[in-house]
């Protein structure tokens, strides 16, 4: 497991608040209902300071429109479960990674037809290589890019050239 | 955080703001106008993160300011003599090519501020640097490649690239002008000093517009005003689209 996943990890385990975490953990990404906002690494923080909760998340991208909506979803779900006093901080530092998805999301999102980001890696100039990323259907990697920018801000497009099926790919950044 | 320094963070803040708000509306202005499909989400999604800064850099101007507006003020409650933007951004989408040339002229000069913002002393504009800098090697691999298919593509396509070229070249002198507010951000490590960054704007530039088999224009003209509120008549037309909606129905949630 890569560091930034381990560390991650440990910071929800150890904290002495582990059950909002595990609570929070069932809030979907509205944009990939398949992932939660811990699988894909945007919940960064939660703090009690005794009736006070306060969940600190931070964007994938500049303008991810799902901010608020997860906001709004954080804040619903603490009150349900009594914690009348909740608030949503977001923060910028340090700038999200797709190294901080969780392996159970990387999982998730291949089952769900999204290619997780290790499934293509980088080119040359970091970005998204113009081929070859699996294919969450068939699993070939006789695969091309057709757009570098996709269905959100987080995807690139990609086609498989065995199955003919098109499938988003999850852009490692 | 001095009164002084505080008071030029928030008025950088609000002009990082402007000039990404301004740009992405007219990036979006493409959107369902693209020559296919995959262009026109590419717009979108290039629009989308230029609109996604500007919030951040408003958010932190009206933290700043606390004077109890909001973002959503900064964008939508100023008047074109109140935004900052430089003018570049601000020129109507014309034609892809001119579209694409203005976003190549922004992607290369954004290419070279962004890491000198990542440097900045201020946690928040760096942190909002941090974001920005991954997608914007995104938006000049995109608009490097189309320049370079529209200037040596046809001869329409090359005509049209070159005229774009040669119509916003004296827009570009302004993206390195230095004033006294950000002379003194820069002085204390908070601000960019863009005047030093035209020598490389320019050497990437020429590079890609050479290989585009386009002509790099002399230096004959110049314009400037858009960080003293100096616009060209076509802001006024572009916020009262942008911001009719938000005017027409004060304090609407949904």
């Amino acid at each position: 497991m890569p560091e930034e996943q381990y560390q991650r990890l440990q910071q929800r385990n150890a904290d002495d608040v582990k059950m909002l975490w595990d609570l929070l953990d069932a809030i979907k990404d509205p944009e990939i209902p398949a992932l939660s906002i811990w699988d894909l690494g945007i919940l960064r923080d939660v703090q009690r300071n005794g009736e006070q909760v306060i969940v600190t998340i931070t964007p994938t991208y500049s303008g991810c429109p799902a901010m608020d909506n997860i906001t709004t979803d954080v804040i619903q779900l603490l009150n349900d479960n009594g914690y009348r006093d909740a608030t949503v901080k977001l923060s910028l530092s340090p700038a999200w990674s797709s190294e901080w998805m969780s392996p159970e999301g990387r999982k998730k999102l291949r089952e769900y037809g999204i290619a997780p980001p290790e499934d293509a890696g980088l080119d040359d100039d970091g970005l998204t290589p113009d081929a070859h990323a699996a294919c969450p259907h068939c699993a070939s990697r006789n695969t091309r890019r057709i757009s570098e920018f996709g269905s959100t801000a987080c995807k690139a497009l990609f086609q498989c050239d065995d199955c003919g099926e098109p499938f988003d790919y999850f852009k490692k950044i | 955080m001095s009164d002084q320094i505080k008071q030029a963070t928030q008025e950088y803040a609000t002009r990082l703001g402007d000039d990404s708000v301004v740009l992405g509306h007219r990036i979006s202005e493409w959107v369902s106008y693209g020559p296919f499909l995959e262009e026109d989400i590419a717009y979108g999604n290039v629009a989308l993160d230029y609109i996604g800064r500007a919030r951040m850099f408003y958010t932190y101007a009206a933290e700043l300011a606390d004077d109890g507006r909001d973002e959503d003020d900064f964008a939508y409650m100023r008047n074109d003599r109140e935004y900052r933007n430089l003018l570049l951004m601000e020129l109507p989408k014309g034609d892809f090519a001119y579209s694409q040339v203005r976003q190549l002229f922004a992607d290369v000069y954004y290419t070279l501020m962004l890491p000198e913002l990542l440097q900045s002393k201020d946690e928040t504009l760096s942190a909002i640097a941090a974001k920005a800098i991954k997608e914007t090697k995104y938006h000049l691999r995109r608009s490097r490649d189309w320049v370079l298919r529209l200037g040596d593509g046809t001869d329409e396509s090359h005509q049209r690239a070159q005229k774009a070229v040669d119509q916003l070249w004296g827009y570009t002198h302004e993206l390195f002008d230095m004033d006294e507010t950000e002379q003194l951000l820069a002085d204390a490590g908070i601000g960019v000093d863009v005047a030093g960054l035209r020598d490389r704007w320019l050497e990437m530039i020429s590079a890609i517009l050479t290989e585009a088999t386009l002509t790099v224009p002399e230096d004959s003209w110049a314009v400037r005003g858009g960080r003293i509120g100096y616009h060209t008549e076509n802001l006024g037309h572009m916020l009262t689209e942008m911001q009719i909606v938000h005017r027409s129905h004060p304090g609407c949630k949904w």
